[in-house]
């Protein structure tokens, strides 16, 4: 919050100074997702005026982008999403010419991202991370014993572990095609699978472990684990990241941890497109070149603690950061992270209708 | 359309009324009464309509994500009218259980507003007149910050480590944490402090006009103070009741935003369902279907009580 206002404070100031009206480019992005300077440092580069609004839900973004006339210029889904939202028409191609700083890109990690957009023609790598558990170190051993190991999904889907932590906050994001994949796979099935039975299986171990947890959702637990209001979070790498920030800037005592567990995990990629009627293409274009930066890239990646796809920024990132597994994982890890896929409507609705009976009970 | 007529002063709205349509003449009383015919025409029937046409579409991968039931081709008009996505509601309990707890949250944060806001919009009707408009300031007060911070406001003082626990924690009443946050009781507490001046503002406009010549006349019979409520203030208050309950049962029947920040998971109501099959489900039609669904289960009740009451409901 704190960060936003300082943000918001930031852009008011510029604005008074920004040049024309049709001079303007507007940026939905996810929430805690930027470094402090960088729409600043975008302003004085281009004179372009920058509105920056953030969303914390793929859902809310997919349904501005299938409304249309969003009136953003661009925008960062998430793979899986992507793919569907270009499937729908909602992205215009990418004029390459207009990003030279393409070059600064991993041919590896783009090529990966290839799947969800054949031949990166909508969208580049914005951001890149893995769905984990994000837990409060010393609540944890308080409950579990100082000699537990915590390297496992067991943390949150094994009945007995999970039931002894319930009393201190344990939390799921509120992402069906997240969560539902991860009890899969901690059950040895395919994380991918589309099969109604694996899926069920999936949802019937989150209802078992449900009633230990306290709430389902995608951003709150950056705050509260922060706060030591909840112990154990499913979540974002880099948004359990900045809790553990935020608790060491608070210097509550608490101290945050995030594991990518051995079972394995989601890897997903936050792509920068541009929607099919974006008023200011061009802007748009200037500003994805210009996060293309490695300089920029590396500065968000010291900021918001995610991976990017930049490669020629990696020596500027902070050695922290490029030497935490957590955040880039190590060639045994990426073994068992997995890609999201994109569902057909039916499997879908199957899902969120799970994930429905998940939450509710009903 | 009760509830207006209780809280404008009829006599003042009428004078203007009768200036207004004089200066009309006769035909212009048409006039005076198209203009709000012609707002609800375009902000509630036009809406409704195009929900009405999207709930008996088709969910499709496609911006808007669902199909034209309409199709103009080699000059033949074929209308296609997708019921299913009624009948699917009407399949899987999950909506009728949705529907089913809205209601019930709604109908008791309704009694709790009432039992709360009538003592308190008794004691400003009958307080000495120049303190009444400072009091009826104090209950709107709230309304000049943001709806949203209030809540936020809430979670600050329900949460784990928020004001509520951390003062019973260090008073030595409590030595763990209460959880109150993600329950339905946050939720009650939420809807509650939220609606209670709609609740007030009605009864006390009720309250205040009632002839205190009554109250006299009943002691003067003999009656005692508990018999005067009961036979004379409560009876007579009633058009503010049903009022204040419209005005705070119809829409947290619809409620989301209170649920989604302040309830848990299983706190299951109609406007998080809708929430998730317009965003998570991105099938606008069955999220249509839901919203028609949900006018229709509030808009009957409504027009059957308007007929219980005839002289109220033309006043």
């Amino acid at each position: 919050m704190k960060k936003l206002l300082i943000l918001s404070v930031a852009l008011g100031s510029l604005s008074s100074a920004a040049a024309a009206q049709n001079n303007e480019l507007h940026v939905y992005n996810w929430s805690d997702y930027i470094a402090e300077d960088t729409i600043a440092k975008f302003e004085a580069e281009t004179g372009i005026k920058v509105t920056y609004d953030v969303y914390d839900s793929n859902e809310v973004l997919e349904a501005k982008m299938l409304t249309g006339n969003s009136g953003y210029d661009v925008v960062v889904p998430t793979s899986d999403f992507l793919q569907r939202q270009i499937a729908a028409g909602a992205y215009m191609k990418l004029d390459k010419s207009k990003l030279p700083n393409l070059v600064n890109m991993d041919p590896d990690l783009m090529a990966n991202a290839a799947a969800y957009d054949p031949g990166n023609e909508h969208a580049v790598i914005y951001m890149w991370g893995t769905t984990g558990i994000g837990y409060d170190v010393n609540a944890v051993a308080e409950r579990l014993g100082a000699d537990y190991v915590v390297d496992s999904w067991d943390l949150v889907f094994n009945p007995d572990v999970v039931s002894k932590l319930a009393d201190c906050g344990v939390t799921f994001l509120n992402a069906p095609t997240e969560m539902i994949p991860a009890a899969m796979n901690y059950l040895g099935l395919d994380p991918n699978s589309t099969n109604k039975d694996d899926l069920e299986k999936g949802a019937a171990l989150l209802e078992k472990v449900r009633p230990h947890i306290r709430y389902f959702h995608s951003s709150q637990y950056i705050n509260d684990l922060a706060n030591g209001d909840v112990c154990v979070s499913v979540g974002w790498s880099g948004d359990v990241f900045q809790a553990q920030a935020r608790a060491d800037e608070a210097d509550n005592g608490v101290e945050v941890g995030y594991i990518i567990p051995k079972e394995g995990a989601l890897q997903w990629f936050d792509m920068m497109a541009i929607p099919v009627d974006a008023p200011n293409p061009d802007a748009a274009h200037k500003f994805i070149n210009f996060i293309m930066d490695p300089q920029i890239t590396a500065d968000i990646t010291n900021y918001v603690w995610y991976a990017n796809g930049n490669a020629a920024s990696l020596p500027l990132v902070d050695e922290e950061i490029t030497s935490n597994p957590g955040i880039f994982p190590t060639e045994e890890a990426k073994a068992h992270l997995w890609a999201s896929k994109v569902y057909d409507a039916r499997t879908d609705r199957l899902i969120t209708r799970l994930w429905t009976r998940v939450k509710t009970g009903q | 359309m009760s509830m207006q007529a209780h809280i404008a002063e009829p006599g003042r709205a009428g004078k203007w009324v009768r200036t207004v349509s004089g200066w009309f003449a006769g035909r212009g009383r048409t006039l005076v009464i198209a203009i709000p015919m012609l707002w609800l025409l375009l902000f509630f029937l036009v809406p409704f309509l195009v929900v009405g046409k999207i709930s008996l579409s088709e969910a499709a991968i496609a911006r808007p994500p669902y199909l034209p039931i309409w199709n103009f081709e080699d000059g033949i008009l074929t209308l296609s009218l997708n019921l299913g996505n009624f009948q699917f509601l009407a399949e899987d309990s999950l909506y009728f259980n949705a529907y089913v707890q809205s209601l019930q949250i709604a109908f008791f944060s309704t009694i709790l507003a009432l039992l709360i806001g009538y003592p308190m919009a008794y004691v400003i009707a009958r307080a000495p007149a120049r303190l009444r408009n400072l009091l009826l300031m104090l209950v709107i007060l709230p309304f000049w910050t943001s709806f949203l911070l209030r809540i936020y406001a809430w979670i600050g003082i329900l949460k784990t480590n928020g004001v509520i626990n951390n003062i019973l924690l260090s008073l030595g009443i409590i030595h763990e944490p209460l959880v109150m946050m993600q329950t339905n009781f946050a939720v009650y507490v939420g809807i509650v402090y939220t609606y209670l001046p709609f609740m007030i503002l009605p009864l006390y406009s009720t309250l205040v006009k009632l002839d205190e010549s009554l109250f006299e006349a009943a002691a003067d019979l003999g009656a005692r103070p508990l018999t005067i409520f009961l036979s004379v203030t409560l009876p007579l208050s009633v058009p503010g009741i049903i009022a204040g309950s419209m005005l705070v049962f119809i829409p947290v029947v619809g409620e989301f935003v209170t649920p989604e920040l302040l309830g848990g998971p299983d706190t299951l109501m109609i406007g998080r369902q809708l929430w998730t099959e317009f965003f998570a489900n991105r099938d606008w039609p069955v999220a249509s279907a839901v919203a028609i669904v949900m006018l229709i289960v509030l808009v009957l009740p409504v027009m059957l009580l308007q007929r219980t009451q005839p002289d109220e409901a033309g006043g």
